[in-house]
């Protein structure tokens, strides 16, 4: 259990260097500024928004394609199988012929599922 | 007492060399500077083949396009990444007055870190990893796809409409090739029995490439679309919406997201070397020929191997649509990857402990099955593309981007 925990441990450590590298480079960017290696000339030209050279009509917000949500749901599904397919696959070797059929089962709702989902057309992009 | 980390890893030898200095109780030191200096030296590894990476690939697309490439700075233009490197540092930082100025700094800073996070599990040689974690594989899925959320981070944090779009494409892009790639890979685990990598790389008699062409297949594509590299590079489609993502940044930050996009493709890479190619292993070692070279050489000519078949993807295959990128992993990707779990399920449960000519005839058995299915899913999805539909009602052209 104590191996178990030590390393998480160096992975959260490791979580700490590897987000500390990259940004040390924008550190060592920003000391090139006041070593004044590095211009810093704001104009409130350059702190438009890129638009093709035009005044930026309208803000961020956007209409979607509401198609995003349906893969989004579409994902869920399929994912959430992940995690059951995962253990299953990794002990398979211990556990059987019930647990092939039992799986090949699960796979199958699954599979009727996704016909179903084909067959409705939720897998096109329009 | 002391950690006793994974008995015969590098790790391990580090931490019993600084622990030697120490007195007894302060083992805990030792087991933090152990792991800080393995740690720097895999960024460092991760860095430089980064550079070595994007150094090959602007020399490969340049040959495959039949021009030069960068061949000035440096023997053969190998230092060109660190003189690119040098210039952005000294640009000048611009952010949009619409930037969310939080967002807009932290997506750079965390760019390339689910990169380095995700390489700590993979043995880079016989012995030499940092971590062996029991769950492996899941951790590199899951970890993976946190590069998706810094994309969106960045788009959302940039204000710019194009930015935004690029970052919705990249989620929608990323949904939907993470359930073909994760189904991909439980053909491997039903055949290794373990989540470990280095439990993974022990258990392949034969390279899984030979076993699991299927998997090997979807995999790579999906990983190819995952790291949103052409021809799946609707993400950043400049002939559609600017740059995506990255519309809005310069300098330095604009360096960090490329240091990240290209970090990233070192991860599939050493995923496949690792996984389908028996990663550190001397492939010709069952040949009876001597095995002279280190492990660690093995690995990394393995890893640029795949490099190369991404870069030979991209200079050859144009750019894709939209519909076509979603329809190809929802409508061909995904039943494949469901055709290879049962065939490669019924295998192992025909053949628990495989001898020598078992094992050559599933090779033989996959191959068919991947031939087959890939053939006749293309044939029945062309069939499909030529039928006329009459029945759809004309769509009314629309030039609005999505």
């Amino acid at each position: 259990m104590e191996d178990y925990l030590r390393q998480y441990g160096l992975l959260f450590l490791f979580t700490g260097v590897a987000i500390g590298i990259p940004a040390s480079m924008l550190l060592v960017s920003r000391m090139a500024q006041l070593a004044r290696m590095r211009p810093h000339k704001p104009s409130p030209v350059k702190a438009q928004l890129y638009e093709c050279g035009m005044e930026t009509i309208g803000g961020r917000w956007n209409q979607f394609n509401i198609r995003y949500y349906f893969y989004a749901l579409l994902f869920l599904v399929f994912d959430v199988e992940a995690v059951f397919l995962y253990p299953w696959a990794v002990h398979f070797k211990k556990l059987g012929l019930f647990a092939l059929v039992e799986m090949f089962v699960f796979l199958a709702i699954l599979v009727i599922g996704f016909v179903y989902a084909w067959r409705k057309r939720a897998l096109e992009w329009r | 007492m002391g950690p006793v980390l994974a008995d015969n890893s590098i790790y391990r030898d580090v931490y019993s060399f600084f622990v030697g200095f120490m007195p007894h109780q302060l083992w805990w030191l030792a087991y933090l500077i152990a792991g800080l200096t393995i740690m720097v030296l895999l960024a460092n590894a991760v860095l430089l083949n980064t550079a070595v990476f994007q150094w090959m690939e602007r020399r490969l697309l340049g040959r495959f396009q039949v021009r030069f490439g960068p061949n000035r700075v440096g023997p053969f233009g190998l230092l060109q990444p660190f003189a690119d490197l040098l210039k952005l540092l000294l640009k000048e930082d611009i952010v949009p007055e619409a930037a969310d100025r939080f967002l807009f700094t932290l997506a750079p800073a965390v760019m390339a870190a689910p990169v380095f996070l995700v390489l700590a599990v993979v043995p880079f040689g016989k012995n030499s990893y940092l971590l062996d974690l029991n769950i492996g594989l899941l951790y590199i899925i899951a970890v993976g796809t946190l590069s998706t959320m810094v994309l969106f981070l960045a788009g959302w944090g940039s204000g710019n409409r194009y930015a935004l779009f690029g970052a919705t494409r990249a989620v929608a892009q990323l949904i939907s090739y993470e359930v073909p790639m994760v189904l991909s890979l439980v053909g491997v685990l039903l055949l290794a029995g373990s989540l470990s990598l280095v439990q993974i790389v022990e258990a392949q008699r034969l390279p899984f490439l030979l076993l699991q062409p299927l998997g090997f297949f979807i995999f790579a594509v999906a990983s190819i679309a995952e790291m949103n590299r052409g021809p799946f590079d609707l993400v950043e489609a400049e002939s559609e919406i600017v740059a995506g993502y990255h519309t809005e940044y310069s300098g330095i930050r604009f360096g960090l997201l490329q240091l990240g996009e290209y970090a990233a493709a070192s991860v599939p890479a050493a995923v496949i070397a690792t996984v389908f190619l028996r990663g550190w292993a001397n492939p010709f070692v069952p040949l009876g020929w001597p095995d002279v070279l280190p492990s660690h050489l093995w690995f990394f000519l393995k890893v640029f191997l795949v490099l190369f078949l991404f870069i030979w993807v991209r200079a050859t295959v144009p750019r894709l649509r939209i519909d076509q990128v979603m329809g190809f992993a929802w409508k061909f990707l995904l039943p494949l990857a469901l055709v290879n779990i049962f065939v490669t399920a019924i295998e192992v449960q025909l053949w628990r402990q495989p001898t020598t000519a078992q094992l050559w005839a599933m090779v033989l058995v996959n191959w068919v099955v991947a031939a087959v299915a890939v053939g006749g899913l293309s044939r029945a999805m062309e069939r499909h593309r030529r039928r006329p539909t009459a029945s759809v009602a004309p769509v009314p052209i629309s030039v609005e981007v999505r």
